[in-house]
């Protein structure tokens, strides 16, 4: 179990160095750059006593661009390992200074859209396995394609429009409300959470159907499996089958899926926080992408790669630790 | 080979009794069994699937309207649909005259270099002014009215010795009338019905003749008949009505015509003698925009009125009875009449009619043409997309799964490389570079559809590995390597075909996310560009709230278009996977 949890952790080391190393030179060799246009700003300012190409000299000196992609990737390596990932060009702050910012709002709603997901997914999830066939487990499959079907940008639009537009409950965009900075503290808080009610019906909304099928498919195997009949046989309630024998056998490969949701709880929903424009991690890297910040880009990219590699290892440690079956292997 | 017929068990066998009409066959006989072939299998189980088939039917319906819609349609994709709208234009300007207006008299000149020694003299204060030989004085005959006369020089007057100036002598009575006004402080005197003016030189005195040049005044004059213009213009006519209007007089006359005023505030009317209009003076020029059009007295005088009355809006009617709305906007010192002029305008978010079902869009382009070209690019992105993937993803997977060992870790850990770099923000940094360089629209089509399908394939591969890792071990594959079949051809024609199932499946449920990225893509606006359409670039106009809240046709119907066809693909998708794979159905 050791070596093989050593042997995954050198393999997300490598991927995370050659991912990294592929989106830097992606970034890097990109032919128009957000130090170009800063340039050319600056050189068609009237006061400017510079030529366009000897500000971008100097701007490519100032962001460390004037060396080549190889000795620029090591460069920002050797930084990164000791966490110093530079200054946002966008944002002007250091990029740790603004993901700390940041990433609390992003985290917070995609917890509790976990949790809205899980209690609402899991249950239908195994009500239609059950009752394969039969209309309510048509019209949860129906449901859940539907949500699997929605495109992010239409639901949330749909949303607005009724909720925000027709209705009024909401603010179209943003976090806060008009009066923030006269509120107490609890009122404050209650206002973000006010806020967030959308972004994480959206979020919720899309992320259920995709749970529910992988619920209700690892239901209907667990169900036609041998113990279940087994359980049957003995003669056990269908309540003690279903809740004891059956539902805590689906758990395991849905504790395997949490752990994939690890990139996305701290990635960040990037279309649904900008679509809000909720200031988390998601719409912030947006911002930072389209206007060409290398730095931010760079960290974030990395941040996601690195998740997804703890993701991975953190799914096969869990499935060794809740199925002994797999230990044993 | 033997006999072809009884190992293939794909041929449909029918069922007819074989010896003949007369035989008797019996119920367990093999012969009633009808054997269908798999594929016969998959497309009953698919049917019987309800939802499978609704999806299908969504596609069929997309796929018609996508591909076959745009022949159909009267419009094309990016024809621009114009109307006649009003539109405000600026069409009259008005200004307080601020600078003296020069009429001069018949026969003289008063050119710019003595009318800046004229401005000079009225700001020092002084009512004469030389310039060259000649000699000027100037009276105030009301607010902003001068009279500037000439002075020739009749004699100058030294200690009491007279010096005729223009050549002869100097007649007694004049010296016995200058003494006279000397002595009475006058400046100026009558003789024989001339008028004599003194003005100082130095220690002389200098009596001289006066003769009419100019008339510098603020107001402006239009006559009301356009024959009358040379009698409004002349120097005697703007002589005569300038002073009585300066002294607010109710008639003057020039020469033996009459004239009555009448005042208004800020303007004066004068009326001939059989009371009719005859020109106007006011202090506010009025002037046409456009040089060709001829604004009448009427109508200047209706804008001066409401300037004056600082109105903001009137109605004017014109000679031929039409009536039309003006708007005076001041900007500063100037006044722009604007008028509801018809227009060609782009019809803009012109709701739904019978002639366009979908109204039209921002560009006042017809939605559901729009929404059909829209449909063909989404759809063949899709494909496109798809098969891109596919191809890359069945080669490194198969050529991974079939050699196992060292290619297949190492193809593995690239594919974790391709898999681990994130998706999304990758899109993003390419459709702000093609923004950047502004790449054809057409041309960035097929850049987007190679990076999804560069990005997109592990997926594929993935699968693909797994199926012939389990495949290979299987006897047919002992078969083929007995049988000397080469690498490639079993790879590709004898392992590749069993995956197949599996890959449709997969594709079809990859097909609906493809759609949903390309139109994200284009909702951010970083996806297919104007003009061409896509259904996402479509939506594109809707993350203005605006257009949002107040046109609902504009987003609509092109998002129940992606949820439907994606929905389609899934239900399809999920259709084909449980036909193919009946365990799940026990």
């Amino acid at each position: 179990m050791r070596s093989f949890i050593l042997r995954r952790l050198f393999l997300g080391l490598f991927i995370t160095f050659f991912g990294a190393m592929v989106v830097y030179t992606v970034i890097r060799s990109l032919p128009t750059s957000y130090v170009e246009t800063i340039a050319r700003q600056r050189a068609s300012n009237p006061l400017s006593n510079k030529t366009y190409q000897e500000w971008l000299d100097q701007l490519n000196a100032v962001y460390k661009l004037d060396v080549g992609i190889i000795p620029g990737f090591f460069g920002w390596l050797g930084n990164a390992v000791r966490g110093d990932f530079g200054e946002s060009w966008h944002f002007g702050v250091p990029v740790t200074v603004k993901f700390s910012q940041v990433i609390w709002y992003s985290l917070i709603i995609n917890t509790i859209t976990l949790f809205v997901e899980f209690f609402i997914a899991i249950p239908l999830g195994i009500l239609a396995a059950r009752k394969q066939y039969s209309r309510t487990d048509y019209a949860i499959t129906v449901f859940a394609l539907m949500g699997i079907s929605l495109p992010t940008f239409f639901l949330a639009t749909i949303l607005k429009y009724v909720f925000s537009i027709k209705l009024g409950w909401f603010d179209l965009y943003g976090l806060t409300g008009r009066f923030f900075n006269s509120m107490t503290p609890s009122q404050q808080i209650l206002d973000i959470g006010y806020h967030m009610v959308l972004p994480i019906v959206t979020l919720t909304m899309l992320s259920i159907g995709g749970l529910m099928r992988y619920t209700r498919t690892n239901m209907l195997e667990v169900l036609n499996s041998d113990y279940i009949r087994t359980a049957r046989a003995k003669g056990l309630s269908e309540k003690v089958v279903i809740n004891k024998h059956a539902f805590r056998n689906t758990l395991i490969p849905l504790v395997s899926y949490m752990s994939y949701l690890l990139p996305s709880m701290f990635g960040g929903a990037l279309i649904t926080e900008t679509l809000f424009q909720i200031p988390g991690i998601g719409y912030v890297s947006y911002q930072a992408i389209v206007r060409g910040d290398i730095p931010f880009a760079m960290f974030y990219t990395t941040f996601l790669i690195v998740l997804t590699q703890v993701s991975l290892i953190l799914a096969d440690i869990m499935y060794a630790v809740v199925d002994p079956r797999v230990r044993a292997n | 080979m033997i006999d072809n017929e009884k190992i293939n068990p794909d041929v449909e066998k029918e069922v007819v009794p074989a010896g003949g009409p007369g035989e008797e066959m019996h119920l367990d006989d093999a012969r009633r069994v009808k054997v269908l072939s798999p594929g016969m299998l998959v497309f009953k189980r698919f049917i019987r699937n309800r939802l499978a088939v609704i999806g299908l039917i969504i596609l069929l319906v997309m796929f018609i309207f996508s591909f076959f819609g745009p022949f159909l349609s009267t419009y094309g994709q990016t024809q621009v649909f114009k109307g006649i709208g009003s539109m405000s234009k600026e069409y009259a300007s008005a200004i307080y005259n601020e600078e003296l207006r020069y009429s001069i008299s018949e026969g003289e000149t008063f050119g710019s270099a003595e009318r800046a020694q004229f401005l000079l003299a009225v700001g020092k204060n002084t009512d004469t002014f030389t310039y060259k030989d000649a000699i000027y004085y100037f009276t105030t005959e009301g607010e902003g009215v001068y009279r500037i006369l000439q002075l020739d020089p009749v004699a100058e007057v030294l200690l009491g010795i007279y010096k005729p100036m223009a050549g002869g002598t100097v007649a007694d009575d004049l010296k016995a009338a200058y003494e006279s006004a000397v002595k009475k402080e006058q400046k100026s005197f009558n003789l024989n019905g001339i008028t004599y003016r003194i003005t100082p030189k130095n220690k002389a005195a200098i009596i001289s003749t006066e003769h009419d040049v100019a008339l510098a005044m603020l107001s402006v004059y239009d006559a009301y008949n356009q024959a009358n213009d040379s009698t409004v213009a002349s120097y005697a006519f703007k002589l005569a009505s300038s002073r009585a209007i300066a002294q607010e007089k109710a008639a003057f006359s020039v020469g033996s015509q009459l004239f009555t005023v009448r005042y208004d505030e800020g303007q004066a009317t004068v009326l001939d003698s059989t009371d009719k209009e005859f020109a106007e003076v006011s202090n506010i020029i009025v002037r046409a925009l456009d040089q060709s059009a001829f604004l009448s007295v009427d109508f200047k005088s209706a804008i001066r009125q409401s300037i004056n009355d600082r109105l903001t809006k009137f109605t004017y009617t014109d000679e031929n009875g039409q009536s039309v709305d003006y708007t005076i906007v001041r900007v500063n010192k100037t006044y722009n009449i604007k008028r509801e002029t018809p227009t060609e305008l782009i019809r803009t978010f012109e709701e739904p009619s019978a002639e366009h079902f979908l109204g039209l869009d921002n560009n006042g382009m017809d939605v559901m043409t729009r929404l059909m070209y829209g449909g063909r690019v989404s759809l063949l992105v899709g494909f496109v997309v798809i098969f891109i993937e596919v191809a890359i993803g069945v080669v490194i997977g198969g050529i991974s799964g079939y050699f196992g060992g060292w290619v297949d870790t190492g193809l593995m850990r690239f594919v974790d490389l391709f898999n681990s770099i994130p998706f999304y923000p990758m899109v993003l940094i390419f459709g702000s570079v093609m923004d950047a360089l502004e790449v054809d629209p057409m041309v960035r089509i097929f850049l987007l559809m190679a990076v999804l399908g560069l990005l997109g394939w592990t997926g594929v591969a993935r699968i693909v590995r797994g199926q012939i890792l389990s495949l290979r071990e299987q006897d047919f594959m002992v078969a083929t390597e007995a049988t000397g079949i080469r690498t490639s051809r079993r790879i590709f024609r004898h392992l590749v075909p069993n995956v197949m199932p599996l890959l449709i499946v997969q594709a079809t449920a990859g097909l609906g996310g493809i759609i949903i990225t390309e139109a994200t893509l284009g909702f951010l606006g970083l996806g297919i560009k104007y003009p061409l359409a896509s259904w996402g670039s479509i939506i594109n106009v809707a993350s203005d709230s605006f257009v949002m809240t107040n046109y609902w046709f504009m987003w609509i119907p092109a998002g129940m278009l992606i949820l439907l066809t994606v929905l389609g693909f899934n239900f399809v998708g999920d259709g084909l996977r449980d036909a193919y794979d009946p365990k799940m159905k026990r």
